[in-house]
């Protein structure tokens, strides 16, 4: 979806309205779909099925055991049915082909309208019984508030994420807002000014870039007022946002900051929780645009007449920002990109929280499995699939934990 | 009986074909049910340990999506190879190479020195690079070494059965565990896909007698939404024609030509030159000079051809490391 609106901006082109809520109505979906995977089947085992249960049952099969096969079937019907939309209005669900410069290449029949109406209603409840699941099995659950709450899972960063002329989350759209580690705005940007703002830095011991913002500059892996690293996803949108814009969702909102202590939450497994809320967000906006009538008109596409140049598109990814920035010749082939991708945003933020929370589990160099999962948790409220943000590592969790007694010597590794 | 066990592994992907895997929706509840599910990154918590500590041939079957692109992939897809009775390559990256194989165009110097010096957001063009074994103060740290290429996962371990795509349909990953569970596999290696090419599934009816006096890309020009009229025909760079059967034509139903993720069809060898020459005789020219001028049109040819295959094609079938 990003690199959509980047080449509308490389041929320098204005999609049509209607063109604009298809997309914005089949990103809703991609956010349905990712969420409730995101959730179920890696977050949830560790609050469902506990975060010190074995690794063999502490997996979305597990989550299924403890819900119930009807329970988990229902998991599964509702990311079909948002894969289903994405396939709509997509041609593929994954890897979507329709968005074209200028707009998109196909609008959906009459029938294929009626169908999403049905599904977005069904999302919305499905959101909902989530958010119920969320509160019986983990708000509930004291020593889970605790844990969320507790300073092995906090850190203070700065925030950022799209938002839109008032201030509300918007996944498709909007400006780049930037908060303080109180909630305060530092900086509103546009997302072809992100240069202006945003650099990276570079490890040699490591495939991942680092971006922080310049005003501050890199200042190494450290926090406080004058430190440049911040973070993106629900969380950060959260602090971002001064409010949600459909109903049920914004009531979820208000009491998401009430239960955490107010504005902004720096527990970083709060994340699961957004990200549900998010859910009803993103399910409330695709009723919203699919009961939108013109969302079956014919004018869905701007044909380009410039000559292609340069172009910068920005999104929400699950994930956090997604900043996608091409140049091209003049037949519109890339001779220059530049990706920073949705967890990229975070990796600053990572290494502390997990640095944070080995810190506060490991004791006088006793490690357990246990507690492994328990640190790598601070890892996963981020992202599971971490070789997805940098383009070129492996896809597994690389933890490697070396203890050291107090002469520096290695006395045990743990390795997963 | 004891269960057939299966492990799944994701080396240089995106996790589209993961997702696929996910895609196959209540089905996967009776697939879990039937096999002892060993070994799955994304989704079962794992440690490589295990796999070491598995005999020989333990696996049953071990389907592999993603290239290989750095030592640490290598590694563990040997080691797995040697853990498994039959190895299956999931999705167009494992086949050959896929979209990061585009890459194979450039060396792993350049790439990285692209990405770590040259891109617009460093704040250091001199930075150091990434380093295979780096002494920190604390201690080595080390990461994988990035190779110079792209390879497809037979470039390195014996491979019997292939499922095409970028991503692949989940009714094709149901079929191959359905005729693995029924013990109804063809002999390998074999390929599990549709019969003939996407042109045989797609709702549009191809032309004979059609010429092409205009290639048009979708950037300036609009497919037809008429379900009738071959893209070919219209001037738009299909490769349904070289492409082999399995998706139902996705791309085309949205009106958007055919880019060929399924692979090339079965008996063709290289499926650029098949390309080539079904655009060279749509093409309306009456001299060799007029055929140039028109194909000009047809720009980033080596992107077109081989968008998922340029480890396994002809022009790009280099191999370093
Ligand atoms: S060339 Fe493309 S549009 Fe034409 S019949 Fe084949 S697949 Fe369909
Ligand atoms: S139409 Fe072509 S590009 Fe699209 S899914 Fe089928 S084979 Fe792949």
């Amino acid at each position: 979806m990003a690199s959509g609106k980047a080449i509308d901006n490389v041929y320098r082109v204005t999609p049509p309205s209607a063109a604009k809520k298809l997309r914005e109505l089949n990103y809703c979906a991609h956010i349905v779909h990712s969420h409730i995977a995101h959730f179920y089947a890696l977050a949830a085992p560790d609050f469902v099925v506990g975060p010190t249960a074995s690794s063999k049952e502490r997996n979305i099969l597990g989550v299924i055991q403890k819900v119930g096969t009807e329970a988990g079937l229902k998991v599964i019907n509702a990311r079909a049915a948002a894969q289903r939309v994405q396939q709509i209005l997509g041609g593929r669900a994954t890897h979507p082909v329709s968005n074209i410069p200028g707009g998109v290449s196909r609008r959906p029949t009459k029938e294929e309208a009626d169908e999403i109406k049905k599904i977005s209603k069904d999302s919305v409840a499905f959101a909902e019984w989530s958010l119920q699941l969320f509160d019986t099995v983990v708000l509930k659950n004291k020593s889970y508030v605790e844990t969320i709450l507790s300073d092995t899972y906090t850190i203070e960063t700065k925030y950022m994420g799209l938002v839109d002329e008032k201030n509300r989350l918007n996944f498709y759209d909007g400006v780049v807002r930037v908060v303080d580690e109180k909630g305060k705005e530092i900086v509103k940007f546009a997302p072809s000014d992100y240069l202006s703002h945003i650099a990276e830095h570079t490890e040699p011991w490591t495939y991942i870039k680092f971006p922080y913002l310049k005003k501050y500059g890199w200042k190494g892996l450290t926090l406080g007022e004058d430190s440049g690293i911040y973070r993106a996803a629900p969380l950060a949108r959260f602090n971002v946002s001064d409010s949600l814009a459909t109903p049920k969702a914004q009531e979820h909102f208000i009491r998401f900051f009430e239960t955490l202590g107010g504005k902004p939450v720096h527990n970083t497994l709060a994340n699961h929780w957004a990200r549900l809320i998010e859910l009803l967000y993103a399910a409330e906006r695709m009723v919203e645009l699919s009961n939108d009538n013109e969302i079956l008109s014919d004018n869905i596409r701007t044909i380009p007449t410039e000559t292609p140049r340069e172009g910068v598109g920005v999104v929400e990814a699950p994930r956090g920002t997604l900043f996608h920035h091409y140049k091209t010749d003049t037949n519109g082939i890339v001779t220059d990109v530049n990706l920073i991708v949705a967890t990229l945003n975070n990796n600053a933020a990572i290494c502390l929280s997990v640095k944070k929370a080995a810190q506060a589990l490991v004791h006088k160099g006793k490690v357990s499995e246990e507690i492994l999962n328990q640190v790598e948790m601070a890892f996963r409220a981020y992202d599971p699939c971490y070789a997805c943000s940098s383009h070129s590592l492996p896809g597994r969790t690389p933890l490697i934990i070396n203890i050291r007694n107090s002469n520096g010597e290695i006395i045990e590794t743990l390795t997963r | 009986m004891a269960k057939p066990k299966v492990a799944v592994y994701w080396s240089a992907a995106c996790g589209g074909c993961d997702v696929k895997v996910l895609d196959t929706n209540e089905k996967i509840l009776d697939i879990a049910a039937a096999v002892d599910l060993l070994f799955w990154p994304i989704a079962l918590d794992f440690k490589y340990k295990d796999v070491e500590e598995m005999a020989d041939r333990e696996i049953d079957l071990c389907i592999i999506n993603g290239g290989i692109r750095n030592s640490e992939q290598e590694h563990i897809v040997k080691l797995l190879r040697r853990k498994s009775k039959v190895v299956a390559a999931l999705g167009a990256c494992a086949i050959s190479g896929g979209i990061p194989a585009l890459a194979n165009l450039y060396d792993a110097q350049s790439i990285l020195d692209y990405v770590y010096h040259k891109t617009t957001s460093i704040d250091n063009f001199q930075g150091p690079l990434p380093q295979p074994e780096y002494d920190a103060p604390e201690g080595r740290l080390t990461i994988p070494k990035f190779y110079d290429s792209v390879f497809a996962l037979d470039q390195m371990i014996d491979v019997q059965y292939y499922i095409p795509g970028c991503p692949p349909p989940p009714s094709l990953i149901v079929k191959a565990l359905t005729a693995f569970l029924q013990g109804t596999l063809p002999p390998p290696p074999a390929t599990v896909a549709g019969e003939g090419s996407v042109c045989d599934e797609c709702p549009r009816e191809r032309n004979r007698e059609a010429k092409v006096k205009k290639w048009k890309r979708i950037a300036q020009f609009t497919p037809p939404a008429d379900t009738k009229k071959c893209l070919l025909d219209e001037g738009f760079f299909c490769l349904g024609p070289a492409t082999q059967a399995g998706c139902e034509a996705l791309c085309i139903k949205a009106n958007i030509p055919c880019e060929g993720c399924m692979g090339k069809p079965q008996g063709v060898t290289d499926r650029g030159s098949k390309m080539l020459s079904y655009i060279a005789s749509l093409t309306d020219a009456s001299t060799e000079e007029e055929a140039k001028k028109i194909l000009n049109d047809v720009v980033d040819q080596a992107g077109l051809l081989y968008r998922f295959d340029l480890p396994k094609s002809l022009i790009g079938g280099r191999r370093k490391e």
